[in-house]
């Protein structure tokens, strides 16, 4: 018998997406100045919704909002109070979960059960731990009274638009900071939820101010003179040039950029738990992360047996609907992302290496990409070198342990990596080698907000999440 | 001992510990994902009707009377009185002395008889005692044999021990089914779990089954998790297919779906029947047929509308 699962979507009206939304500066939604620019479901490219654009001279005024609020109100108030606002405000991204869940599913094309198992539970959690420092920042290790910068202008990118968010702006507010932030131009719709949420909390008007637009909106706002840090999560290329635009400023700069992460399997690691964390680590939501593990290293002795395993374990990812609870793998996020996907995989044939996906039925109308698996890979080759940021691994092998950690290492990246290994001093040998800001071990892609996370060479500098997020937004 | 059974004894040694290990936070993950996946309308009727027919309706106290199996018997035929399109169960499951019994009262069913033999549950006797329990078994008809392994002799590290036991039950069950029974509660880790199923299906094991339901925990989805991954192994490796039985805890519709995903998504559709899957689960036929009702009428009906037996 075959054991069909019947569809089991969520339903959309659960969103409330409305026609148009305008940005939200000073406490107040407002329409923008620029040419007002369409959301796009990703998995059936029907328009969502109509969203404002913000030219020059709304930037300005959010990042004057913010001033006045900083100096005002923000500023002064004790970090007890602060605490006040930001508790409440994860209750109500708790209260109002399947809301956002199912929003943020609709504009971004990821799998409900990645947004309402890990996305939302995650925003909550970091408001309730910054709420837990707004009032002891002067035992964080920063000195006894550490201040705040100032007004901090935020970018963040389309793969987690709500996680994102939630690691610039609740830092941002525990440490005093008012923010300016601008969501990517492809999903900005939970972010204007959430500043609704503001509004549900009384945060006091300008503490947060969220504008909307694509590069140019960002531009201007990272070049405002009036702002004193500028955080940015996104692509190498666009933390290059933001790099360029602070360089010689007060402004306070931390980029969180793209990854390679090499997912290191060594022949005594458990090997079904090994699998499962090499598919969570490259195709969790659709491989649109920074810090997915898109090189697979596998030890020569073991390797035929894990790709096994691996193209058994991918043949079972559910690809579709992102609203049904039973989807593993989503839509890709625009029509753009989706070519780049193409581009590179089709270099990865080209250059000699051979393409696998699992027999899978893609739907007729949206953006997809079939989970892919890349075998042969040598580490000249493109997909070995470039960020795909989609659901294509590389495998490559190693023969000793050495080798491993320099194969890992080889790349102008550094975000994240993983050991998979039953051997504690493996783990650490490893770990201790590896240049990454984060490693993983017999895990992947595990978030928490009292860890720091950030890179090493091309994938950044600075570090959000725990203790150390709180210096990037301190007088230290 | 012989040389040459200390070299097969060192050899499945070796062999067992090189078995890859087995994370026990990731299993669990793996199977607390799986758990949430969302089964509704046709799927769920189609789980239900599946469920019901793997379910293997089982009766061992001390206090078991043939009266009592009689009862049993008559609710594995029909499970639901009010409804003939129910399907029957898959087994009944008694102790080696009410077999006969069991017997006569499914004759003509199709519906199978399992005995508990080998000492159930604790398997400490000798080996003796536990080849004539199965045999007694075997004589009065029961089709298949469910065997407690000697864990004392596993988590000792005898593993010939047990091999040499299952070996020998397997050969006195002659025709029947043979099912081992690894007492998953008391191999503690999930390492063990993976060991055991393998040495159980090396030494000629129809079925792997989780638990005798005596001891806590019982069946569990983590360990069903690693028994599946074993068995799906051991086909790639061997090319015979071994059956999965969890026994023990699983009480709601719900679990028994958990279950059935589970299957589908590790071991693969080809093990979702009742000759390759059993749910060891006596509680839960009532809450299938309660919620097969709800589906198909849209309101509950309360428990006094099924049978107790």
């Amino acid at each position: 018998m075959v054991f069909e699962y019947a569809p089991a979507p969520e339903s959309a009206s659960v969103a409330r997406i409305r026609e148009s939304y305008g940005q939200f500066v000073g406490g107040e939604f407002v329409r923008g100045g620029g040419e007002p620019f369409k959301s796009v479901n990703p998995a059936d490219e029907t328009v969502l919704a109509e969203v404002a654009c913000a030219d020059d001279g709304d930037v300005d005024r959010a990042v004057k909002a913010a001033r006045t609020a900083f100096d005002k109100v923000w500023g002064p108030m004790p970090g007890a109070e602060r605490a006040k606002y930001l508790y409440r405000i994860a209750r109500l991204v708790q209260e109002r979960a399947r809301e956002l869940a199912v929003l943020e599913s609709i504009d971004n094309g990821k799998p409900i059960r990645e947004s309402r198992d890990v996305d939302v539970p995650l925003v909550a959690a970091h408001f309730f731990y910054y709420a837990g420092w707004a009032d002891k920042l002067g035992h964080a290790g920063f000195g006894t009274d550490p201040r705040p910068l100032g007004v901090a202008a935020q970018v963040i990118p389309w793969n987690f638009p709500l996680l994102m968010l939630a690691w610039k702006i609740a830092p941002a507010l525990a440490c005093g900071n008012t923010v300016v932030l601008k969501p990517a131009e492809t999903t900005p719709l939970t972010a204007l939820v959430f500043a609704d949420i503001c509004r549900q909390a009384e945060l006091p008007a300008g503490v947060v101010n969220i504008v909307t637009g694509a590069g140019e909106t960002g531009r201007a706002l990272v070049a405002h003179e009036g702002v004193d840090k500028v955080a940015f999560t996104g692509s190498t290329e666009v933390g290059k040039e933001i790099a360029r635009t602070v360089a010689g400023t007060r402004k306070r700069l931390t980029l969180e950029l793209g990854g390679k992460a090499a997912n290191i399997v060594y022949d005594d690691a458990a090997l079904d738990q090994a699998v499962e964390g090499v598919v969570d680590g490259i195709f969790f939501n659709q491989g649109h992360v920074c810090c997915a593990g898109s090189r697979l290293l596998v030890q020569e002795s073991i390797a035929d047996e894990l790709l096994a395993r691996l193209k058994a374990r991918m043949a079972t990812l559910r690809v579709g609907d992102p609203l049904d609870k039973n989807t593993d793998v989503g839509a890709v996020n625009s029509a753009a992302q989706l070519e780049r996907i193409r581009e590179l995989a089709a270099s990865g044939e080209a250059e000699g290496a051979t393409r696998w996906s699992p027999p899978c039925e893609l739907p007729g109308r949206g953006f997809w990409f079939a989970p892919t698996v890349f075998t042969g890979v040598a580490q000249s080759h493109r997909i070995a070198r470039e960020e795909i940021f989609g659901p294509v691994l590389s495998v490559l092998t190693f023969r000793t342990p050495d080798e491993a950690v320099a194969k890992a290492n080889n790349t102008p990246y550094g975000l994240s990596a993983g050991i998979w290994t039953e051997k504690g001093s493996r783990i650490l040998w490893t770990a201790q080698r590896l240049r990454a800001g984060v490693v993983w071990a017999n895990t992947f892609n595990k978030f928490d907000p009292a860890s720091p996370f950030g890179g090493y060479k091309e994938s950044g500098f600075g570090r959000e999440g725990g203790r150390h997020g709180l210096e990037a937004y301190l007088d230290v | 001992m012989s040389t040459e059974t200390l070299t097969g004894a060192a050899e499945l040694r070796a062999f067992l510990h090189g078995l890859p290990g087995v994370d026990r936070v990731g299993a669990e993950e793996r199977a607390a994902r799986l758990a949430s996946r969302s089964i509704k309308t046709t799927a769920k009727a189609a789980a239900i009707d599946l469920a019901i027919s793997m379910v293997d309706l089982t009766t061992l106290e001390g206090a078991d009377t043939p009266g009592k199996v009689r009862a049993l018997c008559a609710k594995a035929a029909r499970p639901d009185p009010d409804d003939p399109d129910v399907p029957r169960v898959a087994a009944v499951c008694v102790y080696s002395d009410l077999v006969d019994v069991a017997v006569r009262a499914l004759d003509g069913t199709g519906i199978g008889v399992a005995s508990v033999a080998t000492s159930f549950p604790s398997g400490r006797a000798p080996l003796e005692a536990k080849l004539a329990d199965t045999r007694a078994a075997v004589d009065s008809g029961a089709a298949e044999i469910d065997m407690v392994i000697d864990r004392g002799a596993f988590l000792a590290g005898d593993y010939a021990k047990v091999f040499d036991q299952i070996v020998a039950v397997k050969e006195a069950c002659g025709p029947a089914h043979l099912k081992v029974i690894l007492e998953t509660g008391e191999l503690a880790t999930l390492d063990n779990v993976r060991r055991a199923s393998w040495l159980a299906m090396r030494a000629g094991a129809d079925f792997i089954k989780t638990s005798t339901g005596k001891v806590s925990p019982a069946a569990t989805l983590p360990v069903t998790l690693v028994m599946l991954e074993a068995v799906r192994d051991f086909r790639a490796a061997t090319g015979r297919r071994v059956g999965v039985k969890p026994a023990g805890g699983i009480r709601t519709t719900k679990d028994a779906i958990k279950y059935l995903v589970l299957v589908n998504e590790t071991a693969g559709p080809d093990w979702l029947s009742p000759a390759w899957f059993r749910l060891g689960a006596s509680s839960v036929l009532n809450d299938l047929l309660m919620q097969r009702r709800k589906l198909a009428t849209g309101v509950y009906s309360g428990p006094d509308y099924f049978t107790q037996d």
